[in-house]
């Protein structure tokens, strides 16, 4: 038996429950699995939200009262470059994380830019959605990255105040 | 809400895991150590009292503690309560009690599992001594679990 003092334990943790989306996320969900990205819009504020919410206004505080779906194109308003490795990861590092305010919203939503070294990626990268093609899609694995469209980048500034506009 | 009747709410397993490692420090890894070898320490607070399973501070004082003494095996169960059904990270897999244990020569007492026939056989004041592994590793679980005194 070893006899060299003890320094370290092992105490794993792990918790198993069940995820419930509610109402809003759960639509959010089968639209990507059907090719869709859908957002609610406030009646009050107007504002775009996606991503799959509360399904309430988080301003207003009333439900959203209509859908909207959105192109499958947008901005990037921030990012963090990923340099750690982690147990499980399968994007090679350096890989980049951003949020992305699609056209016609006023949140953004999180996705893994791909296509682009991370050195290249910057606030006002204008990017589309790669979808995973439909037969494989599931509900954890929808669109596969964003990648940049090649087009000019988009005013951040202007893009910024518009999104922060009655926040 | 918009669309709300035509939504079907999804749900979904979700399991969070993470492999922790932890330093245990000078005074839990030497008591961690001591269960290998078949042998339980706790220490002497400044107060005098024995403290198992042992910390590094004085709970008054704050001072640092060092004076290590041999405890148990055998000892008394001083609370309990009963698992009727054990869940699959527990060290029993069988109806079984979480006692609070304390040892010959300690002051104060020690969670483990008592592995009693049946909940009528559990009883505050009763006599316990530790099951060891036959494979131990430093670990709480080097004592299987606690058994009552024949």
């Amino acid at each position: 038996m070893n006899s060299d003092p003890v320094e370290l334990i092992q105490t794993p943790i792990r918790l198993e429950y069940n995820y419930t989306p509610g109402v809003s996320r759960s639509r959010y969900l089968q639209g990507l699995i059907g090719g869709r990205i859908l957002g609610e819009r406030c009646e009050r504020c107007h504002k775009v939200y996606v991503g799959g919410g509360s399904g309430a206004c988080a301003r207003d505080g009333i439900p959203m009262s209509d859908i909207v779906e959105l192109p499958h194109v947008g901005t990037v308003t921030s990012f963090c470059v990923v340099n750690v490795p982690f147990a499980g990861a399968t994007v090679e590092i350096p890989y980049t994380m951003a949020a992305i305010l699609l056209d016609g919203a006023d949140i953004p939503i999180n996705g893994l830019i791909q296509e682009i070294s991370a050195d290249q990626v910057r606030m006002g990268l204008r990017v589309e959605a790669v979808w995973v093609p439909e037969a494989e899609r599931t509900y954890t694995d929808t669109i596969r990255h964003w990648r940049p469209t090649g087009e000019d980048d988009a005013p951040i500034d202007e893009v910024l105040k518009r999104m922060r506009a009655g926040a | 809400m918009a669309g709300a009747k035509d939504t079907e709410v999804l749900t979904a397993l979700h399991v969070l895991e993470y492999p922790y490692k932890r330093s245990v420090g000078p005074v839990i890894g030497r008591f961690l150590t001591g269960l290998r070898d078949r042998k339980i320490e706790g220490i002497r607070a400044s107060d005098g009292r024995v403290l198992v399973p042992p910390v590094e501070y004085d709970p008054q004082t704050a001072q640092e503690l060092s004076e290590f003494v041999d405890v148990g095996p055998g000892g008394v169960v001083t609370t309990w309560t009963w698992l009727h059904e054990a869940r699959s990270n527990n060290p029993l897999q069988k109806p079984f009690a979480w006692a609070l244990i304390k040892l010959d020569g300690a002051d104060t007492a020690l969670l483990h599992a008592v592995d009693a026939e049946s909940e009528a056989a559990m009883k505050t004041g009763m006599r316990v001594k530790p099951r060891w592994r036959a494979e131990r590793a430093g670990h709480i679980l080097d004592i299987e679990c606690f058994e009552p005194e024949a």
